[in-house]
């Protein structure tokens, strides 16, 4: 499975939740699967989406979904122990791991070679770790989102991605949808 | 009161309750202030981009946040106040400690302060700037201001401002 497969695998289980997506095609592709006022995406800022989220899940008790990738989070590395010395039980992150960056024509990452994002999260001090294949990534998200503690979820697939149509949608609305879904 | 109870009192007062904070030796008073404030979550940040990337999140989840960081922080965070916080048009109060002015000990600090006017003002970031005590009286007004226009505000603190090093 590719990242856009284990998408419209887990649409129906994030629609209703807050969504944070990371830049380029993740969202590109979920906004193309199942656009969501509650689907908040990053047209830019590469690495953010996992600080995004949490910002949001500390901010009010509704939960929040970020998904993230192996590049985005190598990009900001810091982001794990804030996370892990901040726990937000509303929180999970989703880190699809590809090993490579995808929206820049699938390079490899250190995450598909020696580095593992599962261990290296744990080392950080994140207590609720899973490391599950592409296949089975619904069920920890469900899972996770039935549990009520923070997870990392740490989804492995395979590198490759679809043809989507960018968003132009204006990211002041993207915004203030989303807040509205905060609200709501 | 001393300037960084004033400076908390006034955070506090303009509904500021999220600040994430990555240390300056300038800024150690207000930081341990805003760490004993209840009215405020503290979240130290491992660099300023993370920092922004809080505050977007927490903006959008009904919090009121702020940044505080120093003035070599304006290199790695450019990208992220243009493509998030100003794209999105979010406001986002930047408390920052202006090394490399007046009293500075360590050379390589005027390095990056003789960019740091130039940086805010090419990314049309509105930029004040205390020098003396009286200087801060402001404060109330720019925090005002900021969440009244949805922008990036950097509030630069010089080392006159902190009274030396």
């Amino acid at each position: 499975m590719i990242r856009s497969e284990i998408l419209r695998d887990i649409a129906p289980v994030i629609r209703d939740q807050l969504v944070v997506c990371n830049i380029g095609l993740p969202s590109q592709e979920l906004h193309m699967i199942d656009d969501q006022s509650s689907n908040f995406y990053m047209l830019g800022t590469m690495g953010l989406s996992s600080s995004i989220g949490l910002g949001v899940a500390l901010a009010q008790d509704k939960k929040v979904i970020s998904i993230d990738g192996d590049g985005s989070v190598l990009t900001n590395f810091g982001t794990l122990p804030t996370i892990a010395n901040n726990v937000a039980d509303n929180y999970i992150l989703l880190i699809i791991d590809n090993g490579s960056y995808g929206s820049t024509g699938d390079q490899p990452t250190y995450a598909g070679m020696k580095t593992s994002l599962t261990a290296v999260a744990k080392a950080c001090g994140c207590e609720n770790v899973v490391e599950c294949q592409a296949k089975d990534t619904k069920q920890a998200l469900t899972d996770a989102l039935a549990g009520d503690k923070m997870t990392i979820i740490v989804a492995k697939c395979e590198s490759g991605n679809i043809k989507v149509p960018v968003i132009t949608m204006d990211p002041v609305v993207i915004r203030d949808r989303f807040m509205k879904q905060v609200q709501a | 009161m001393s300037i960084n109870t004033k400076i908390v009192d006034d955070f506090v007062a303009n509904g500021v309750n999220f600040i994430t904070t990555v240390p300056c030796k300038q800024l150690a008073g207000v930081i341990d202030e805003i760490e004993a404030r209840e009215e405020i979550y503290h979240i130290p940040s491992n660099k300023e981009d993370e920092g922004i990337g809080l505050c977007a999140g927490a903006f959008m989840g009904g919090k009121r946040p702020a940044i505080i960081m120093q003035n070599t922080a304006i290199g790695v965070t450019v990208n992220t106040l243009v493509t998030l916080t100003q794209f999105y048009r979010m406001p986002l109060p930047m408390l920052i400690s202006y090394r490399g002015e007046l009293g500075e000990p360590v050379a390589c600090q005027v390095e990056m302060a003789v960019h740091t006017k130039a940086l805010l003002n090419q990314l049309h970031i509105p930029t004040y700037h205390f020098h003396k005590d009286s200087d801060a009286d402001e404060l109330d007004a720019i925090l005002k201001h900021t969440f009244m226009c949805n922008k990036p505000v950097a509030i630069l603190t010089d080392a006159s401002f902190w009274k030396g090093y």
